[in-house]
């Protein structure tokens, strides 16, 4: 039952995971970037979703709207100011930038919020008991589970039937033909920036919700999980990230749970080593042809 | 005068030699003369360190091409290591500045061997995989760092590898007069601070005498052969593996020398403080100042790592200053327009110095 208990746990985990990684995922697929200050859009959803709920009094769902809606225009914001002039820079001085801005977010939050953490009221609270009350599951964690599901399964609908999401996957594919089929790039990769900072602002609220405390550096440990993630499952691919951050949840639970809680990153990073030795690609990405 | 035939790149080298020996002599008077306050004279060891980082990583990222994201781990296994050594043999070798040489070698023995068992997985990997997987070993080696216990008496070493949190220091059963040397997660603890300037000055030169002489020999013609095309490279029987290893196996090597004068300049020093964004630290200094640019490395350090300091009077802005510098040092050196404008310049301030030294 213990074993239940924390399987559960690194499934919910795993779920905040996997909605970070799906965000992740979808702009690295389409904007070839490693974008660092993805964890630091978790922090700032945090935090708006902590204020628009304690301090302006709205109810839980509005607040996750509301750090939506603020995420989703910053997400557009940073793509349109720091990342669409240097399209065609080399790679190190996107990522550099990248750094960049995960600073800037970090020390705005810093000046705005204060250093100290402050406590998170959860979305939702309560815990399901089951088996006569053998093993609780807290309604958060089936909230999350939901919601990642949804997100999973919206996502992969999305980018596989609507012409928006075909678009998407053509620019990722590749930009130039794109282009000249008519497709505007600037728009899409813009609307992929939007996705995946709402998802990062669902992420925030949910992984607030989780672990109760929101410091100006909430996201960037969580930021690199849900990247490693992202590459556990095979970059670009929304099922792989969803596998991933699942897998990645559940392998950290269980490693804190019967092998060491100081080394439990550890043995995450090293799984992931491991499977990139065995699956260049990860657990579900292509492997691309190398042409000469 | 005999005009001296050089090639480009042997007179770059030796300017940068220059510069590097003639910044060493006017700092180190201004410091003996009293020119430089505390707080700057406690910036000198860091800033060597940083340097040797910057110019190992260099290296890595620019002659070989690969983006590591883990440099901090190869600084902190040197700096445990060399604290170690340096602690444990506080009695046998009552020189501070032979200790503090030993250490930095047993530093840079012990990086070389954790960057070649690191390097057999990573370089298999290309991209941003292998940068995830260098981040991934430099967490890791901060992780088992903070779970080591180590201690020393007249027994000789005491290491306990605490990995689920139930041992404290008592259990290292030292003899009485034994002293603790790494207590978990607190790091290194009462060490004594026998880095020097001078160390970190003799330990740039070494650095700049490795790396320069490795960029321009066979070996790193080869290097740079297999970061700009490795199938052509392979065709023409370059061995990729060896290679990679090489700048890679020296990369790591010069940074746990640099960590072990690191570690040896604090009292105390945890190994949380080599984590991931001392790497992205370091990797800036790199890309600021130019990939594959050896000096481009050491004065981009120089000024970032004095640019926070100077800053101190805008007090929390600082930070947040810093990263908009970063934005736009970026977006304005990979402007178009910028770029063609910067390209002119140097045109011409090429021109003139080859007119010069035509002239002279």
């Amino acid at each position: 039952m213990k074993f239940l208990a924390y399987l559960v746990s690194g499934i919910s985990l795993g779920s905040i995971y996997a909605i970070i990684a799906l965000g992740y995922t979808m702009v690295y697929g389409i904007a070839k970037m490693l974008n660092f200050a993805h964890g630091d859009v978790i922090m700032v959803g945090g935090y708006i979703s902590y204020i628009a709920a304690s301090n302006l009094g709205l109810p839980p769902l509005i607040s996750v709207l509301l750090a939506m809606a603020v995420c989703t225009v910053l997400g557009i914001t940073i793509e349109a100011l720091a990342y669409r002039p240097l399209r065609s820079a080399p790679k190190l001085a996107v990522l550099i930038t990248a750094i960049g801005v995960s600073y800037f977010l970090q020390n705005s939050a810093l000046l705005i919020f204060g250093a100290n953490p402050k406590a998170y009221s959860p979305v939702v609270s309560g815990t399901l008991q089951l088996f006569g009350g053998q093993l609780s599951v807290s309604y958060v964690s089936l909230l999350t589970v939901a919601c990642c599901i949804v997100i999973m399964v919206g996502l992969t609908l999305f980018t596989g039937r609507t012409r928006m999401g075909k678009a998407m996957r053509a620019c990722s594919e590749d930009k130039g033909a794109a282009q000249l089929m008519g497709i505007n790039v600037n728009r899409t990769i813009s609307l992929t920036f939007a996705i995946g900072s709402a998802l990062a602002a669902v992420a925030g609220a949910l992984l607030c919700s989780f672990s109760p405390t929101l410091m100006p550096t909430t996201g960037s440990m969580p930021g690199i999980k849900a990247f490693t993630a992202a590459v556990f499952g095979g970059i670009g691919s929304i099922p792989g990230a969803f596998l991933g951050g699942i897998l990645l949840g559940v392998i950290e639970s269980l490693a804190k749970a019967y092998i060491s809680t100081q080394l439990s990153n550890s043995i995450v990073f090293a799984v992931l080593i491991v499977i990139l030795l065995v699956r260049p690609a990860g657990l579900l990405g292509k492997h691309t042809q190398e042409k000469v | 005068m005999k005009k001296l035939n050089l090639s480009k790149g042997a007179r770059t080298d030796l300017l940068t030699y220059a510069g590097v020996i003639l910044a060493f002599i006017v700092v180190s008077t201004l410091k003996n003369n009293g020119g430089l306050n505390r707080s700057q004279v406690g910036l000198l060891v860091p800033i060597c360190c940083y340097i040797v980082m910057a110019v190992s990583l260099n290296l890595v990222v620019g002659i070989l091409g690969d983006l590591s994201l883990g440099h901090a781990g190869f600084m902190s296994v040197g700096a445990f290591s060399g604290i170690i050594t340096a602690m444990a043999l506080a009695e046998a070798i009552p020189s501070a500045p032979l200790r503090l040489a030993l250490a930095m070698v047993v530093g840079a023995v012990c990086a070389a061997i954790f960057g070649f068992l690191i390097g057999i997985p990573v370089l298999r990997l290309s991209g941003d995989y292998l940068a995830i997987v260098t981040l991934a070993f430099g967490e890791i080696l901060k992780e088992i760092i903070t779970c080591l216990l180590v201690g020393v008496d007249e027994n000789g070493l005491h290491v306990i590898f605490n990995y689920n949190g139930a041992k404290n220091a008592n259990d290292l059963n030292l003899a009485a007069g034994g002293r603790i040397i790494i207590k978990g997660a607190q790091g290194a603890t009462g060490t004594q601070t026998i880095a020097s300037f001078t160390a970190g000055f003799v330990l740039i030169l070494i650095t700049l005498i490795v790396v320069q002489n490795l960029i321009r020999s066979r070996q790193g013609r080869a290097i740079m052969a297999v970061r700009d095309n490795r199938i052509a490279a392979e065709a023409v029987g370059i061995s990729i593996t060896r290679y990679k290893m090489m700048a890679f196996v020296t990369s790591a090597s010069l940074a746990g020398a640099a960590g072990a004068l690191f570690g040896l300049n604090y009292s105390n020093l945890a190994a949380a403080k080599f984590d991931f964004n001392t790497s992205i630290l370091v990797l800036v200094f790199v890309v600021l100042g130019g990939l594959g640019n050896i000096w481009g490395s050491i004065i981009a350090t120089v000024v970032l790592y004095i640019l926070p300091e100077a800053l101190r009077g805008f007090a929390n802005y600082r930070m947040l200053i810093y990263a908009v510098v970063l934005i736009l040092v970026m977006l304005t050196t990979n402007n178009p327009i910028m770029k063609g404008y910067l390209a002119s310049l140097r045109e011409k301030l090429g021109k003139r110095s080859e007119k010069e030294a035509n002239e002279a």
